[in-house]
């Protein structure tokens, strides 16, 4: 049997279970040597945890792996030696430097001691050199930029002698033009004869980058296609099953009076620099405007300052005709606005707490809710099951931890508690975070509902897709500044990729004045 | 439609229930008879009987009248203490510094009612209470205020503020609050009208009875008003609670005053109902045992006042035993240290294996 | 006030000198800390730790004396403290770490558990009689503490000294020149990043763990041993939460906590010379005992004070935060 053509990792058979949910159900997975293949799905599919247990997080149920010729079972990461992951979330140590994060857990020459960093320097140059991976080895990580990071991250892998990398959606916290980067370095890797699974719910970059794919659906392997025999539509078919609407279809939006208003406001971000520099914008009755940009460009400090959780150094908030600039969320939603945050299990709800406390979280010292300074929790309850039956909310019961709800559903609570609130603004930042696409769509379905009736709705969201899809008109924001404002029927993709990415291609320099919030 | 990812694990509700409630009251029982079990160890090393210890000790917190009255008395300050530090606790906020915040009740209410004799009692006793309470809270505040402005960890301030507290009575009582007629570190007697009326025509003195009653106190606080559930709120997710419009750090404050409003109380409640003087020692320990029931009654009111009987009849029982037998009355801390270690332990081990 | 008198070299001398051999129990603590925390724990139970050492190197010492065992006595008795130290390191690593339970608890109970069970040893074996230890003799080195001022105040000391400078020297390099420095401290930033890079989060947990523990027993042991030579209820009188106020100080920097640890100290030091303070002037008819007895703890308070700002980015990341790896079952 020939090298060339035996797969260097097959997996047969994979079965996993949790509790409630069979997350793989018997998956047939095999990569050949040289090969760029990407496994394809929506959030849920099953396709992370696959990756988790060829990486030694978990023991599959049953099933077989086969690294080359020889059968293995990986207890361990530490066993994984062979495959490289480069996690979704960054594994790195932000105060070391980029040589520090590598040699971790490396024996060194010099043991006990750490090795000579000029030697090892060196070396890491060399390395990074032969993949085209150019990075510092004395930057501290926090330092660097996320793509920057991201390289390091692929260089750890590589250095560990890995023969198989494992990238985990590596172009969600990326510009478009970084983006097309990495795809660029994963060619070099594969042409290197490295083997790169790629994983992704992203068709465009999916087809793009790999050489064959694989759809996962449901824990099961709907299919393995190659690349160049398919297209987004056919893929996006089998991600789903059925026809996939790839936009959603709305009326044309009829705009009032504005009703949140920001004029020059500047804020800092948790390590006091500044990070929004000037945001002016303004959203009317009846239209959502959406916020595009990557990660970090100030989103989640421009999110805060409007709902009244972080102070600003400068300029003035207006909702519903009243200046809300620094008061309290309180006093937001006094003035008529409801926030679903961008991240639920730090702000939008209480998982030790029970459905229905969640559900009623900003009412509960309110009548019907509080009378004579005592809670009515029968009140609290019935209020309760009316929610989750109008949302649809799949629980045992309002008394369920909400902790113990899927994402979709904890998502549904936040939603049915805002939307509750019957508010005059809608903040909706990364509302569809971590979803899978049928509580993608039952969100996306609510915001609409929710302009048609009058509500003005500033969506946040780093997915450009869900923007282009919502928005009446969209925003762009680049290191805490608007730098484009177009209505969404003349938007243009590439145009907004660069207006998201700054215009112009810079990467690689030290950025100083923009710290990652890992960092913090 | 949801894909088999979304579907939430589901359980009949009224099993499920039964089983959290044995869980929750089996683990601490479970905890406890092991705490106890290493005890026996202990005083079978120091050459003893643990069947005779243990039954001389539970003879003498429950033998009789006598023991059974001193038992009720030992407990009351544990429990309004701990009763505090729950609400305290459930908010995440760590007072270890009850101890000093019962000596500055009794020290403000004390030498209030020692300067001022002659206002009747009926007067007197109900401000005496404010005062002490007020002590505390003063007390505890300074910490509170601490944490909230500079983020300064409150288990080490409190526990500063403690040996400062001590030392400060122990000033006092020796200097300027020493009684004129005798040579020891002490001050006066508080005159009767001063002192907390009995109850049962024993030695129970009113404060026992308040100690109890702020136990229903205490539940209807945390979970039947909403600033009961705003404490709770915090001690869980404190960034939800502010993203809910209400101010964490008043939160803070008040978790941390209150409870130290409470250990004052029990400060000046002990002292005007047994003892009736100031000097530096009229706390033994109670208030980092506050800290201990707490823990051990699983931070819910009625769980503590079990834990702090549990632990009155320990300190109790030991005392009398000690007169019978070669073995020190600090045994008692020993094995009521072993039990809360058990019982957390326990505890840990059974959620850990659930999850 | 007889200024003479105070700033006189005889009287600065005693000062300093009773002020870095009082720091060194403090100083181990803190030392000890300060691996622990960099790995991501937080161990409040310093205190009971330190009283369990304290305690145990007493009675071995003073067995080891009774048993004719000489000038070795006290040096069984400190090897004792540091075993004793690490069984309490043992308990708190077993409830916080295998068993997962909130670290703030263990801790706090660890302490009352610590000095409950000290207190008890005592008395059990000792009954009421205030026994009285080996004590260790001071050890000047030969030339160097000739020095004028410097020189009994620096070279004139107990070896527990030189040994709590050494140590101070081999945790920084541990820290900051070893492989293992280099896991302590990743795992305590991001556990997560150190367990994909193939190291065993639990197991280097432990051993910082253990470590910190060990020279808190030391430290421990060195109170009773070294400086007081006895052992009452409660002798450790706070240093251990003083220690852990010391690590924040000292920005989780070993060096630093030499300092800190001196700061104390030297406050402890004011406290024990007042017999020289009132024939300065300074005294009982001045400031009561008891004010002097506060001062460490208020300088504590001090301390935190003026380093809360400062201090608030460098802690290390992950601290008190239990970790949860996704395990093969």
């Amino acid at each position: 049997m020939s090298q060339a053509g035996m797969p260097v990792l097959q997996m047969r058979g994979i079965v996993k279970r949790f509790p409630g949910v069979v997350a793989n159900a018997g998956i047939d997975f095999d990569l050949l040597p040289g090969e760029v293949h990407a496994l394809l799905g929506e959030n849920g599919a099953g396709k992370t945890t696959l990756m988790n247990i060829l990486y030694g997080m978990y023991a599959p149920d049953s099933g077989e792996i086969w690294l080359r010729d020889r059968r293995v079972s990986i207890a361990s990461p530490h066993a994984a030696i062979a495959l490289g992951m480069v996690h979704q979330h960054f594994m790195l140590v932000q105060p070391f430097t980029v040589a520090e994060n590598i040699v971790l857990g490396q024996p060194s020459p010099r043991e006990p001691f750490n090795e000579n960093s000029r030697d090892l320097h060196k070396r890491l140059d060399a390395l990074s050199q032969k993949y085209g991976l150019a990075v510092r080895p004395d930057s501290p990580i926090w330092t660097l930029s996320v793509g920057e990071q991201q390289r390091v991250e692929i260089l750890k892998a590589l250095y560990r002698g890995a023969e198989v990398l494992i990238l985990d959606e590596p172009t969600s916290v990326l510009t478009p033009q970084e983006a097309d980067e990495l795809l660029a370095i994963i060619s070099r890797l594969a042409r290197e004869g490295k083997s790169v699974v790629f994983i992704s719910h992203k068709l465009g970059e999916v087809l793009a980058a790999s050489d064959r794919i694989t759809v996962l659906r449901d824990g099961k392997v709907v299919g393995t296609v190659a690349a160049r025999e398919t297209d987004k539509q056919a893929l996006a078919c089998m991600m789903v099953g059925r026809e996939v609407v790839l936009s959603v279809t709305k009326t044309p939006a009829h705009p009032g009076e504005t009703r949140l208003a920001l004029h020059n406001v500047q804020a800092d971000s948790d390590r006091g620099l500044p990070a929004l520099r000037g945001i002016s914008l303004e959203v009317r009755s009846g239209e959502i405007l959406g916020i595009a940009g990557v990660d970090g460009n100030g989103q989640r400090e421009l999110e805060e300052t409007i709902a009244g959780l972080r102070v600003t150094t400068g300029g003035s908030i207006v909702i519903g005709g009243q200046d809300t600039t620094n008061t309290s969320p309180r006093q937001t939603g006094c003035c008529g606005l409801a926030h679903i945050p961008s991240d639920r299990y730090r702000m939008g709800m209480l998982g030790d707490f029970t459905v229905a406390e969640n559900l009623m979280l900003q009412r509960l010292g309110s009548p019907p809710f509080t009378q004579h300074g005592w809670l009515q929790w029968d009140n609290v309850r019935q209020a309760a099951r009316e929610l989750v039956t109008a949302f649809d909310v799949r629980t045992p019961s309002v008394d369920t931890l909400c902790g113990n709800l899927s994402g979709g559903n904890a998502q549904k609570v936040v939603l049915a508690r805002e939307l509750a609130r019957a508010p005059r603004v809608l903040l909706a930042a990364q509302p569809t975070r971590g979803l899978d696409v049928s509580a993608i769509e039952y969100v996306h379905r609510k915001l609409i509902e929710q302009r048609d009736g009058g509500v003005a709705i500033l969506l946040i969201s780093t997915e450009l897709d869900e923007i282009l899809s919502l928005s009446d008109r969209i925003a762009v924001i680049y290191e805490g500044k608007i730098v484009g404002l177009v209505d969404a029927g003349e938007a243009d993709v590439n145009e907004i990729g660069l207006l998201m990415a700054g215009q112009s291609r810079q990467q690689g320099h030290l950025r100083e004045d923009r710290v990652p919030q890992e960092a913090l | 439609m949801t894909t088999a990812a979304s579907l939430p694990a589901v359980a009949p509700a009224a099993r499920e229930r039964t089983r959290h409630l044995l869980i929750a009251l089996g683990t601490p029982l479970l905890g406890t008879f092991i705490g106890l079990l290493i005890g026996a160890i202990m005083i079978v090393l120091a050459g003893d009987d643990p069947l005779v210890i243990y039954q001389t000790m539970f003879l003498g917190a429950f033998g009789g009248g006598r023991q059974l009255t001193e038992t009720i008395l030992q407990a009351s300050p544990y429990l309004l203490i701990a009763l505090g530090l729950t609400a305290a606790f459930r908010a995440r906020v760590w007072n270890i510094g009850a101890e000093g915040q019962y000596y500055m009740g009794a020290l403000a209410a004390g030498a209030t009612a020692l300067l001022l004799p002659g206002v009747p009692g009926y007067f007197m006793i109900p401000i005496m209470m404010v005062l002490g309470a007020a002590g505390g809270a003063v007390w505890a505040f300074i910490p509170g205020i601490l944490k909230t402005r500079r983020g300064i960890n409150e288990i080490i301030s409190t526990l500063m503020l403690n040996y400062i507290a001590i030392l400060l009575v122990q000033y006092m009582a020796r200097g300027p609050l020493q009684d004129p007629q005798g040579f020891l570190p002490q001050s006066a007697q508080l005159v009767n009208a001063d002192r907390l009326p009995l109850l049962f025509g024993s030695r129970i003195h009113l404060g026992v009875l308040i100690a109890f009653l702020f136990v229903p106190i205490i539940y209807l606080l945390l979970w039947r008003t909403p600033l009961g559930f705003w404490l709770r709120a915090v001690g869980s997710r404190a960034s939800v609670v502010r993203y809910a419009g209400v101010n964490v750090d008043r939160m803070i404050l008040f978790a941390i005053t209150f409870s130290g409003a409470l250990a004052g109380l029990a400060g000046i409640l002990a002292v005007s109902g047994d003892g009736f003087r100031l000097k530096g020692d009229i706390s033994n320990g109670y208030g980092f045992d506050g800290v201990l029931i707490a823990l051990l009654g699983r931070m819910h009111p009625v769980g503590v006042m079990v834990a702090a009987i549990f632990f009155a009849a320990l300190t109790v029982g030991a005392q009398a035993m000690s007169v019978v037998s070669q073995l020190p009355a600090s045994l008692a801390s020993a094995i009521q240290a072993v039990v809360v270690l058990s019982v957390l332990a326990t505890d840990a081990a059974v959620h850990r294996g659930r999850d | 006030m007889n200024w003479s008198l105070l700033l006189s070299t005889a009287f600065i001398v005693a000062l300093l000198t009773s002020a870095i051999r009082l720091a060194t129990p403090v100083a181990l603590a803190v030392l000890g800390e300060i691996i622990t925390e960099r790995a991501g724990v937080l161990n409040l139970g310093l205190e009971g730790v330190m009283s369990m050492g304290a305690v145990a190197g007493f009675m071995v010492a003073y067995y080891a004396m009774m048993a004719q065992l000489g000038v070795w006595s006290p040096w069984i008795g400190l090897a004792a403290g540091t075993v004793a130290g690490i069984a309490m390191g043992l308990i708190m690593g077993w409830l916080s770490i295998t068993l997962k339970a909130d670290q703030v608890i263990c801790g706090i109970t660890l302490v009352l558990f610590g000095q409950g069970v000290a207190n008890y040893l005592y008395r059990q074996t000792f009954n009421s009689i205030a026994a009285q230890g080996p004590g260790m003799a001071f050890a000047p080195i030969p030339g160097l503490s000739h020095i004028p001022v410097l020189g009994p105040v620096l070279f004139d000391q107990q070896p527990t000294v030189y040994l709590t400078v050494l140590l101070t020297l081999l945790v920084w390099v541990l820290l900051f020149r070893t492989t293992w420095g280099l896991k302590i401290r990743a795992t305590g930033e991001n556990p997560a990043a150190a367990d994909t890079s193939g190291v065993s989060v639990t197991r280097v947990r432990y051993q910082a763990l253990l470590m910190g523990s060990a020279l808190a027993g030391l430290g421990g042991a060195v109170l009773t041993v070294a400086q007081l030579n006895m052992f009452t209820e409660n002798i450790t009188a706070g240093r251990g939460w003083i220690a852990i106020a010391l690590v924040i100080f000292a920005s989780w920097r070993p060096w630093w906590a030499l300092g800190g640890a001196l700061f104390f100290g030297l406050a402890d030091a004011i406290q024990y010379n007042i017999q020289a303070l009132s024939q300065v002037g300074l005294g009982a008819k001045t400031l009561p005992y008891e004010f002097l007895l506060m001062l460490p703890y208020v300088l504590t308070l001090v301390a935190l004070f003026v380093r809360s700002r400062a201090s608030h980015g460098a802690a290390p990341a992950a601290l008190g935060r239990p970790y949860t790896m996704r395990r093969v079952e």
